[in-house]
């Protein structure tokens, strides 16, 4: 079993891993406070990358119609509609007459959308209640709107109003439980500290798929094999920036080196703080959580779980010796219980 | 947890749209097959050495060849369920310890084979006496003898491996399963092979089969109480499809361990006792792999309890 930290807790994984010498770790900081939801980053991913087309219905929730990161979307620009503040803004509507903004009945509707993306479990449907909640806001919960937006209330209808949109990408887990499981060796851990798949190993067993705390990882039907962001570890390798990070026209995702990458966004968060969004928080930039610290990390504007986070995720190999060691009880006891039962007394 | 007697999840929380925050498990029900068929073959091998050693050479027949034939059905299962079945041999590339799957490959490397040995060894009575073949008739049944034990040396470490397979992910209900996991498939493992053997064996070997399915129950209903009481992520072991199916195996098992028990005179009793001891197993495995599922799928049961974490202790940091 290796030492119990190399399973938990902070560490620099490249060393880890065995390189000597190891560059810099390399990762991404996505400030989603001035995401503006191109997309740039989505296209510029799958034109690099190859990544194949991953469907285009609209799944009518919102103007996310990318839906979640898959096999065929290693880039996804979420987009969160609801019917609230955020900080000192402007609300969008101010001065002309709308309505709630997005009705729960829509957005439950929404919940059970999806496209062929070409990849499994792609996007699976939601929970219709889960996303009534989350589209009325604490003034309209459980009340439905029957108006398009813009339409129907007066000027005494009108609601504050937020669209929160953040770019979201494999987070290249300091302890990657999608690397740990992995029984190829396909999914290994580059000098640059970030977590690639070899497309040349992967046999498509599905076990990094269950593993992921965060859902990135998925598998492509036609082929059969997990695929996922490589953080360009082909452009790292000559030194250039990553397709999506190259493509951002607002610096919303930023590449470079993470030490580097935590201390601006520590400096942004407070930079916030102080004109005034308080809701502003960082989300994976810290060693000592339950993944080691992410090497692509963010900064958000409310709970991760609006963004489709985990709020506390902790990597499920932490708790593999313990695992073992009730495997090894079990089996004691499976044997002992064979034995007593043969060496009872003959009938 | 706050509440471990009343899993009701609170009322509200945020999602993004409602949507999965997990990839639901992209294994097919080959797995939750695999799970039954790689059980039967071990309790079965174990089952044949305890017949070996012990002189019941009916019960050690049948047990080797239910072996052969569950690591067989195991081995096609598992090559079925990659994306890349042709490349099933790259699983042979490395030995990990942190991917129980790599671990579960050589266990069933190591195994296989000794079982296939095990059971070819009893043909050997439809040998001829003389020749290159007399000889093999011969040598067959010691060759077979230590295959089988030391296949029954592997049995223990096959049977409970997939605990630590489906606990070592994500999947709320199969993560906080794990001090569980491992019993209710050791006992579910002996429980069906015990069945087989009720089922097929001689009537008058079988004895040991009878004490061995009230061991086996009470190892999967001792190991698997707490499943359900796992606060949220225990409700889909209770409710819900998967709950129907859990509750069907733990009922089955306690019919066909009584049954056994009472079952020394009635052949047809100790078939259906054995036949119920089976679909216990099939039950109680396709039960926990749709719990799974089940809670993959739903969103609250990855943010609830996270989110109930971070409120009480703060972030994970520091601990």
């Amino acid at each position: 079993m290796p030492h119990v930290n190399s399973l938990y807790g902070p560490l620099d994984p490249a060393l880890d891993a065995g390189y000597v010498d190891a560059p810099p770790r390399m990762g991404f900081f996505t400030d989603t406070s001035v995401c503006i939801g191109c997309k740039a980053c989505e296209v510029a991913c799958k034109e690099w990358n190859l990544v194949p087309e991953s469907g285009l219905d609209l799944l009518g929730m919102s103007y996310d119609n990318t839906g979640a990161l898959t096999a065929n979307s290693w880039r996804h620009v979420a987009f969160v509609e609801q019917p609230r503040s955020v900080g000192w803004a402007t609300p969008a509507f101010r001065d002309t007459p709308d309505g709630p903004p997005v009705s729960p009945e829509t957005a439950a509707v929404g919940a059970h959308t999806s496209t062929d993306t070409g990849t499994y479990p792609g996007l699976p449907p939601g929970s219709p209640a889960a996303a009534a909640r989350m589209s009325g806001g604490p003034e309209f919960l459980g009340m439905p709107g029957a108006q398009p937006p813009g339409r129907g209330a007066g000027a005494e209808g009108r609601t504050d109003f937020r669209w929160l949109m953040m770019s979201d990408v494999c987070k290249h887990c300091t302890h990657a439980a999608c690397l740990d499981v992995c029984p190829t060796g396909s999914l290994f851990r580059t000098e640059f500290g970030t977590v690639v798949v070899q497309e040349d190993i992967c046999n498509g067993c599905g076990y990094c798929i269950s593993a992921c705390p965060y859902g990135v990882i998925d598998q492509r039907k036609d082929d059969g094999r997990a695929w996922k962001c490589t953080l360009c570890y082909d452009r790292l390798g000559v030194g250039m920036t990553p397709a999506c990070a190259q493509a951002c026209p607002t610096e919303s995702i930023q590449y470079g080196e993470l030490d580097e990458l935590r201390e601006r966004a520590a400096a942004r968060v407070a930079t916030l703080h102080e004109r005034g969004v308080p809701e502003a928080r960082l989300y994976g930039h810290d060693p000592n959580d339950g993944v080691g610290g992410d090497g692509a990390f963010f900064l958000l504007l409310d709970e991760p779980e609006v963004y489709g986070l985990p709020p506390d995720p902790i990597v499920t190999t932490r708790d593999l010796p313990a695992m073992w060691k009730r495997a090894g009880l079990a089996a004691m006891t499976m044997a002992a219980a064979t034995a007593v039962a043969f060496l009872g007394r003959r009938p | 947890m706050t509440d471990t007697t009343s899993p009701v999840p609170p009322a509200d929380f945020s999602s993004y749209y409602g949507r999965p925050v997990l990839k639901p498990p992209v294994w097919k029900r080959d797995i939750a097959g695999y799970l039954f068929t790689g059980g039967l073959a071990a309790g079965s091998a174990l089952i044949g050495a305890g017949g070996q050693l012990t002189g019941r050479p009916g019960l050690r027949t049948v047990s080797r060849w239910t072996a052969l034939g569950g690591v067989a059905a195991s081995t096609y299962l598992l090559v079925h369920d990659l994306g890349r079945p042709a490349r099933f041999h790259h699983m042979l590339r490395v030995a990990k310890l942190t991917s129980p799957m790599s671990v579960g490959t050589w266990i069933l490397t190591a195994f296989g084979p000794l079982a296939g040995v095990a059971a070819v060894a009893e043909l050997a009575p439809l040998l001829p006496q003389h020749g290159a073949l007399g000889l093999a008739r011969r040598l067959a049944p010691p060759i077979g003898n230590v295959a089988g034990l030391a296949a029954a040396a592997t049995a223990p470490a096959l049977a409970t491996y997939t605990g630590v397979l489906l606990a070592d992910t994500a999947v709320p209900s199969w993560h906080d399963a794990y001090p569980s996991l491992p019993f209710v498939f050791a006992g579910s493992a002996l429980a069906a092979a015990s069945g087989v053997g009720l089922m097929a064996a001689p009537a008058a070997e079988t004895a040991p089969l009878r004490r061995l399915a009230l061991a086996a129950a009470t190892i999967e209903l001792v190991g698997g109480r707490r499943m359900e009481r796992l606060g949220l992520t225990g409700e889909p072991y209770a409710h819900g499809r998967s709950g129907r199916l859990v509750r069907a195996g733990r009922a089955l098992l306690a019919v066909g361990t009584v049954a056994a028990l009472v079952s020394r005179r009635s052949r047809i009793l100790s078939a259906v006792s054995g036949a119920a001891l089976v679909a216990s197993s099939v039950a109680t495995r396709f039960g926990v792999f749709e719990a799974g599922m089940a809670s993959a799928r739903d969103p609250k049961y990855t943010v609830v309890p996270q989110r109930e974490r971070l409120d009480q202790n703060g972030p994970t940091a520091g601990r």
